[in-house]
């Protein structure tokens, strides 16, 4: 009972903190936009990508927005590890889950806010997709699972580095990593070398099963090695936060 | 010993090579303060956070309230408030919700959680601010509010990690008034500080730590008798002067290299005016005169031979 409850403490103070710190918000919800904005506008027509650019890069552009979203979550949690309020807690024995929960689940929440406005402007600018309802929800479904995923390993990352800026560095990989997948461009116009490490690094089978379902005809091939992926990161993250936690002072 | 509030015997604490307490034993009765007193790098926050559940010690054991750190953990946090080196607020929150956050996570009733608020607002003079993002709060004033955060919960036994450094004077005087109520009603404080003069001002007992180890432990009285008291310092310009007042200060001692003589004394006027007297019965003039008071590094000095500097490396 106290988990939960402390947890939802927590998740309340995570949400007062980005209600009033807007530069988080810029960074999670208009980047991903502007970044939208400058392919389809500026790149959009030098791409061939056999379908209209909008709707081939909106999913990955998604992705993009949730990897957006984790420079924030891990300056957030590192400042909380550094200026020693999770010693606080720790202290107080709140329960050692609902600290790192509430991050988590505040980083999920402004990932959804970030698709949300993400698919909204898609829309204006001609995404038509061919997903049903139960695409849709499928896509909801992945976007969630690797929000968690990477929100756990953010987590790890944010209390393992030193100080804020080094924790905002380290989540910079995860947010270069979709421009080296199939988010932008097919894996397959890379070049040697980039093209092999873009088909097999783990956000092109999660990319390709978003534009699947979609475009309403998603493949259990990209599926499978996508949902691994997000469990084997949140599992990674889970507990590498979790012993980076009990063990830092 | 059912009335220690912390007994601590052989506690070690080594990370990787470096040996950061070297079995350090200490007891710590309950509804009094108890100082540690040592420099930057002798292993005062390392202590804390091994008595406050934070760090597993190596070897050693600890009971606070009664409890094993190691193995009753849980019971330990129940009765402890503990306020860390830096301010650990939440600068986005107001003053105000700092509090409400605390009450949350705390085993206080829902329904007693806004009298709890105000009353420690009022109690720490926080009244005026209490609308404001912490980030606009000053030095002492985050002090205060962190302070006020512990007490959430009522603990009996406090832990502050030096409560005043980098305070000024005022506020380090406002937050010693504090300290001496909380004692009043009967909690125990053990208090971190590089400052001799905040551990004789507060403390019933003192510990030095240097090192690892205690060079010393007893009530301020105990510690001062061990040290040079304070002083006065006279600066002359020739050595024939400095002789000249030797002969006729008795009890004194020398610093021919600084051309200096050094007299015990209380620093006050009566007793100042009676050496000054003294000096010009004989026609002596200095050039300078100061009076000394003994700090941290005097305490050092005289405890382990070495200064502070030193000891932090």
């Amino acid at each position: 009972m106290s988990t939960k409850s402390h947890s939802i403490v927590m998740l309340r103070r995570n949400f007062k903190h980005i209600a009033r710190n807007p530069t988080s918000v810029f960074n999670a919800v208009l980047m991903p936009i502007v970044i939208m904005l400058m392919f389809v506008y500026m790149f959009g027509d030098a791409f061939n990508v056999g379908v209209d650019y909008i709707d081939y890069a909106t999913p990955g552009l998604m992705l993009l927005a949730v990897c957006y979203g984790l420079g924030s979550t891990a300056t957030a949690v590192n400042s909380d590890m550094t200026k020693g309020i999770i010693n606080r807690f720790k202290v107080m024995h709140v329960s050692r889950g609902a600290v790192l929960t509430g991050h988590v689940i505040a980083s999920v929440l402004t990932n959804l806010v970030a698709i949300a406005a993400l698919v909204g402007v898609a829309f204006l600018l001609g995404f038509d997709p061919s997903a049903s309802l139960l695409d849709w929800l499928g896509a909801i479904g992945v976007i969630v699972l690797l929000g968690f995923a990477a929100g756990w390993l953010t987590v790890a990352l944010g209390l393992f580095a030193k100080s804020p800026e080094t924790a905002g560095l380290a989540s910079v990989p995860l947010v270069m990593l979709p421009f080296f997948s199939s988010a932008i461009v097919p894996a397959d116009k890379m070049g040697p070398g980039l093209r092999e490490f873009a088909e097999y690094q783990p956000f092109t089978p999660i990319i390709e099963t978003l534009r699947g379902l979609l475009n309403g005809a998603p493949s259990a091939g990209d599926a499978i090695p996508a949902l691994a992926w997000c469990v084997g990161i949140a599992l990674v993250g889970y507990l590498w936060a979790r012993s980076t936690f009990t063990k830092r002072a | 010993m059912t009335s220690s509030a912390i007994a601590v015997s052989g506690l070690r604490k080594a990370y990787k090579d470096k040996v950061v307490l070297d079995g350090i034993d200490l007891d710590v009765p309950a509804g009094t303060i108890f100082s540690l007193l040592g420099p930057n790098g002798a292993g005062k926050t390392t202590t804390v956070n091994v008595l406050t559940t934070l760090v597993k010690a190596d070897a050693g054991t600890v009971r606070v309230a009664g409890h094993d750190v190691a193995t009753q953990a849980k019971a330990v946090r129940a009765a402890i408030g503990v306020t860390g080196q830096f301010a650990a607020v939440d600068e986005l929150l107001t003053g105000q919700e700092n509090l409400r956050l605390m009450v949350d996570l705390s085993p206080v009733p829902a329904r007693d959680g806004k009298r709890v608020v105000t009353e420690l607002l009022e109690r720490f003079d926080l009244v005026e601010s209490a609308q404001k993002p912490v980030s606009t709060y000053s030095g002492g004033m985050r002090r205060k509010l962190d302070l006020a955060m512990t007490l959430v919960g009522n603990p009996r036994i406090i832990f502050l990690d030096e409560p005043t450094t980098g305070l000024d004077p005022r506020s380090r005087r406002t937050m010693w008034s504090i300290i001496r109520d909380l004692v009043a009603d009967g909690v125990t404080i053990f208090l971190t500080t590089q400052y001799l003069e905040e551990a004789d001002q507060l403390a019933d007992r003192i510990a030095v730590l240097d090192q690892g180890r205690l060079v010393a432990q007893g009530t301020p009285d105990d510690l001062k008798r061990q040290i040079p008291g304070t002083h006065v310092r006279l600066r002359f310009t020739t050595v024939a002067e400095l002789d000249a007042a030797a002969r006729v200060l008795g009890d004194s001692t020398r610093d021919d290299e600084a051309l200096a003589l050094r007299i015990p004394s209380d620093g006050g006027t009566r007793s100042l005016r009676a050496l000054l007297d003294r000096l010009d019965e004989y026609a002596i003039s200095a050039e300078g005169l100061s009076v000394q008071t003994p700090d941290l590094d005097d305490v050092f000095l005289a405890l382990t031979g070495r200064t502070t500097e030193v000891a932090a490396k």
